[in-house]
């Protein structure tokens, strides 16, 4: 079975995957990797056996259709998945949410200035990123925080599963190659 | 599970490439647009809006077959923004609308300026082109039978002669190597070239209307209907 990296589309909406996994699919097939993309509710266990690596989007603001309980069930599998995860922001949110993580209301447009106290895939110091969510999430300390505030960009302490909060497909997309090389 | 079938969409429309081809690519994924949304900036520099023709839009939008609001703005920096923040709401209340579809590709300053006005009416917000590869779009525009033209370029080393120039092969390979060369935006993201769709699939027929004047100097030229 060929090895490829699997992206999951989380958008309820299919115009959104123009916005949230498209330019993530862009950055990929730029890079010359193997790939294929699924949406969460049409995953199965040939699809993650198959992927070598795992990237959770984001999506809209307006859609938190994947934080319901009936659609975070098609996220069980992430807790003994035993290869590289990134959550990108709603990414971020359903690993939090599966690990236990609690979910605050915190809404974040634009550009803002992060300091990443540990390198993050190439990102260390302060950095410009791109913040597009309405929520952020508290880990526990099986977690490691890569920002000096809340948790923007965080890894599991005994799992290669990584999480931003940010949208790195807008600034900072050498982050999904840094991801995609490990 | 992924949907399509609930939202009424309103589009706001420069009637250049970029929001005739949103719509294009929101319409064959099965969604519905309900109206069309002009902001007519009086400022040539404005921050958000930027069309030098934008009068044609309604005869555009009675090409498409939509209904359209033109809303005129002084154009002053946040100003122009309240202006686009009342237009949809007027969208929202005469329409129905719950949704903006915009064509933005690159532009972080209006990306989160209408990512706010959308959140802040509790309305979805779709970018389909958001961080397209610009050649790629410029090739899918010929592929897909869109008919733009140049009508406004405002940076080096565009000049006067580019206005008028049809988007085909031809065209991308030359935007192609000026990007290696002069490292400009193939798309013309970032207002350096205006374009204007004279016809596409969404039209009944072609868009028919006159050059009044070609105006401008050194490498800011643009035409006046």
């Amino acid at each position: 079975m060929k090895k490829e990296l699997l992206v999951i589309n989380v958008c309820q909406e299919k115009l959104h995957y123009f916005e949230f996994v498209k330019p993530i699919e862009d950055i990929l097939q730029k890079q010359g990797l193997f790939f294929f993309t699924k949406h969460y509710s049409k995953l199965n266990s040939v699809d993650l056996k198959k992927a070598e690596k795992v990237i959770i989007c984001g999506t809209s603001l307006k859609d938190n259709n994947f934080l319901e309980k009936n659609n975070l069930k098609n996220f069980e599998w992430i807790r003994k998945f035993d290869k590289p995860i990134l959550g990108i922001c709603a990414g971020m949110q359903i690993i939090g949410k599966i690990f236990g993580g609690k979910i605050i209301n915190k809404k974040e447009i634009g550009f803002f200035k992060e300091n990443f106290v540990k390198d993050f895939f190439g990102l260390k110091g302060e950095q410009e990123v791109w913040h597009l969510h309405n929520n952020l999430i508290i880990f526990d300390k099986s977690w490691e925080n890569y920002v000096s505030s809340s948790f923007q960009a965080c890894k599991h302490k005994e799992k290669e599963i990584y999480c931003c909060l940010f949208h790195p497909e807008v600034r900072n997309k050498h982050l999904i190659t840094n991801f995609s090389s490990i | 599970m992924e949907s399509n079938k609930k939202l009424k969409l309103g589009v706001l429309f420069s009637g250049g490439k970029d929001s005739c081809y949103a719509i294009w690519i929101a319409k064959k994924r099965g969604y519905e647009i309900s109206c069309l949304i002009t902001i007519f900036s009086e400022n040539k520099e404005s921050y958000m809006f930027h069309t030098p023709v934008i009068e044609l839009t309604k005869k555009q939008a009675e090409l498409i077959g939509l209904p359209i609001i033109i809303k005129k703005t002084k154009g002053e920096k946040e100003k122009e923004l309240k202006d686009l923040e009342e237009t949809i709401r007027e969208a929202i209340k005469k329409f129905k609308i719950n949704g903006i579809v915009t064509g933005a590709l690159a532009s972080s300053y209006q990306a989160e300026r209408i990512q706010k006005i959308c959140d802040k009416f509790g309305i979805e917000c779709f970018n389909p082109l958001w961080q397209k590869n610009q050649v790629e779009l410029l090739n899918e525009l010929v592929k897909e039978k869109f008919e733009v033209i140049i009508v406004g370029v405002a940076a080096y080393p565009f000049d006067k002669e580019m206005i008028g120039e049809k988007i085909d092969t031809n065209f991308i390979e030359k935007m192609k190597k000026m990007q290696e060369k002069y490292k400009i935006n193939p798309a013309g993201e970032g207002g350096e070239i205006e374009t204007l769709v004279l016809n596409c699939p969404l039209f009944k027929k072609k868009l028919n209307f006159k050059i009044k004047n070609i105006i401008g100097e050194g490498n800011n030229w643009r035409v006046e209907v």
